[in-house]
């Protein structure tokens, strides 16, 4: 059989397919799987199917690095989120970790040769000045932005910049909601903190339910507008489906809280893809019931022609000539997606003409 | 086959369209671009390398230098370095190609080779026994490590220490040597036969050229040596000869600091590097003259195959 341009993913469906690769494969899946961010998880992959010994002698260290860099990732994480307990055990409510964190702290399936920089937390609006102040006495200090982008965070982004750690390659983001006030989909962030459940081993610090989890993930993949680590992204969600999925009730459980939460559109795209890319195993019930969601035919076909080329690795073997008006249309539907009109053109206009004649400020 | 059997003409070919594919120590290389000063370099300074059938298909590094935009008469273009779509570095003017290449190999290597404790360092070998030397900028290393090159000693590397994690040797990567042009005179007269190449102005540090890596180094870039003696060499005008035992707990902060990935390894960096340090004597050294030094590194040499004849 003849491997498909896209290697990656290809790799992810059918793990059996090395066993034919030729060195040109290898080089193309090293290369891609480079630039997706998906080195280590699929050396993870492979040793799990039994299949590591199938790597070639040449390519071999690539993935070993990559899990290696993985591993000490991991491990800073850990003891990252230790010490920020211990630091904000002053508060008086829990911390909810978001993402890759979240993945680590949880030891869930979705952690496995991640490469994980940021921290991100889920902070009650009104508390944000508290755990920010708290963070700074211990050397987390925000990044320094150029000023139309300071404006435009504190006016209109859900989150507060981020802060960096002096001495640690450490970031922490810190959130109070999941996307911008004016999003289109927006789910309330009290209500994902409210059912927040306590990690063994962390105590204090807390992680969504799976379903919250999942929609989370469907949520930022819809509102992403670079996309840069979209098929990393995907393959977190396909890992986070397939454990979800052997518990009981998950599939009724995601589909209500999708309802109740007005998020079917984003679960019904999010699904498509993982579908599409990781072979994802979703009920059909599930599928039939997200039939409401689904946009218009011309719609679909234009979001598959898009979404499909923008999930696959920036790498240019597998890219082709509709990529850059893929890219373009992503930027604009996320940031439709993201504030009215009203608001958008401006910061669009800033953005495109008046930004990049800006000088930066100096570093602090 | 060895890229001086290449004829100049289907040198440039291949790096114009299909790319070279060419062997530096432990790692395979795809090189691709269509600027006179890059094969110039590489043709002069990576004969004794090998090289395979540009339709050999996998290589670790995927790479290019080319011109950000078209090159037209009268236009000064600016060239930049790319690993496979990703450009680490500012574009530079064009006479900087080359060591824009040398550089960028660097790069890739620092930042993806963690099966390796990388340090950022010399390495020299005789009698299986090798020398790591480290000095900061402007202490005279390279024109030392030139020399020591040219007086029998093995090159494994002018800048990166590859210090496998399992076994605790040092992997070769004899690249072309990096040296100040107001050294080039000093090694000619050292030695008559150093060849030069890549010769440019470099706006930061003056201009600098590359010295070719002994054929013999090459010839055994696939044999790793055993770490032995961390030397930090320093070149003082008309200064005394000094050997000054060096506290290994300095050293080792030392190395750390001058790691390219010891936190990136975690707790395996500090195993790794804390066995480097038990098993290598470490000194301060300091010479006004190459000979001199030279004759010192001989003797270290020597007084260590003498032990072992004496145990």
């Amino acid at each position: 059989m003849r491997a498909p341009a896209e290697l990656v993913s290809h790799i992810f469906r059918n793990p059996e397919a090395i066993q034919g690769f030729s060195m040109e494969d290898w080089d193309k899946l090293v290369r891609q799987a480079r630039k997706a961010n998906l080195l280590a998880r699929l050396h993870a992959l492979l040793i799990q199917a039994e299949l590591d010994a199938g790597i070639p002698a040449v390519a071999r260290w690539h993935f070993e690095a990559a899990t290696t860099l993985a591993e000490t990732h991991q491990g800073e994480m850990r003891r990252e989120l230790r010490r920020l307990r211990a630091l904000l055990a002053e508060l008086e409510f829990p911390l909810v970790l978001l993402k890759g964190a979240a993945y680590v702290a949880a030891d869930l399936p979705a952690s496995k040769g991640r490469l994980i920089e940021d921290i991100d937390l889920l902070v009650p609006a009104e508390r944000l000045g508290e755990v920010e102040s708290a963070l700074k006495h211990a050397d987390w200090q925000r990044v320094g932005l150029p000023d139309y982008d300071r404006r435009y965070y504190r006016r209109w982004r859900y989150d507060a910049p981020q802060l960096q750690h002096l001495r640690r390659a450490m970031v922490i983001n810190l959130h109070h909601a999941i996307v911008p006030d004016s999003a289109r989909y927006r789910p309330d962030a009290n209500k994902l903190r409210r059912r927040a459940t306590e990690i063994p081993g962390f105590a204090g610090l807390t992680v969504l339910t799976s379903e919250d989890r999942i929609l989370h993930a469907a949520t930022l993949l819809s509102h992403d507008d670079g996309l840069s680590h979209g098929l990393r992204d995907l393959s977190d969600l396909d890992l986070l489906l397939r454990q979800a999925a052997s518990e009981t009730d998950f599939w009724s459980r995601l589909l209500a809280r999708a309802e109740e939460m007005e998020l079917g559109r984003p679960l019904f795209y999010a699904l498509r893809y993982v579908q599409h890319f990781f072979a994802t195993p979703v009920p059909d019930e599930v599928e039939h019931h997200l039939r409401s969601s689904e946009p218009g035919n011309a719609t679909l076909k234009l979001m598959d022609g898009i979404y499909t080329r923008m999930l696959a690795p920036a790498h240019r073997s597998c890219t082709d000539a509709f990529m850059p008006p893929a890219r373009a249309a992503t930027y604009l539907r996320t940031h439709w997606l993201r504030r009215p009109p009203r608001q958008l053109l401006p910061h669009l206009v800033y953005k495109a003409f008046i930004g990049p004649y800006q000088r930066d400020p100096k570093p602090a | 086959m060895k890229l001086l059997q290449l004829p100049p003409a289907e040198l440039r070919r291949q790096l114009a369209t299909s790319g070279l594919w060419l062997r530096t120590g432990p790692f395979s290389l795809r090189l691709r671009s269509s600027i006179g000063s890059v094969a110039k370099g590489l043709g002069d300074l990576y004969g004794q390398f090998e090289v395979r059938n540009p339709h050999e298909t996998f290589a670790d590094f995927h790479v290019s230098v080319d011109p950000q935009i078209k090159l037209r008469q009268g236009l000064r273009s600016k060239v930049y370095f790319s690993f496979d779509g990703v450009a680490p570095f500012q574009p530079e003017p064009l006479d900087q190609a080359y060591p824009m290449l040398e550089r960028g190999l660097d790069w890739c290597v620092s930042e993806h080779a963690h099966q390796y404790l990388m340090i950022h360092a010399a390495v020299v070998e005789k009698n299986d026994q090798a020398v790591i030397l480290s000095a900061s900028p402007g202490s005279g290393k390279s024109t030392l490590v030139a020399a020591l090159a040219l007086s029998g000693w093995r090159l494994l590397s002018n800048e990166l220490a590859l210090i496998d994690r399992k076994t605790g040797w040092i992997h070769p990567l004899p690249r072309p040597i990096r040296l100040k042009k107001d050294s080039i005179p000093l090694i000619r007269a050292f030695h008559a036969d150093a060849y030069f190449s890549g010769i440019s102005r470099d706006t930061a540090n003056g201009s600098i050229a590359y010295m070719r890596p002994p054929k013999e180094s090459v010839r055994r870039q696939h044999e790793p040596a055993k770490p032995r003696w961390i030397i930090f060499p320093k070149w003082v005008a008309d200064g005394a000869l000094e050997v000054l035992p060096r506290s290994k707990q300095e050293t080792f902060q030392y190395l750390t600091q001058h790691a390219f990935n010891y936190s990136q390894l975690g707790t395996e960096g500090f195993r790794v590097c804390s066995a480097l340090i038990k098993q290598t004597d470490c000194y301060d050294f300091q010479y006004s003259r190459l000979e001199e030094a030279v004759a010192i590194f001989d003797r270290l040499a020597a007084s260590c195959v003498s032990t072992k004849a004496g145990n």
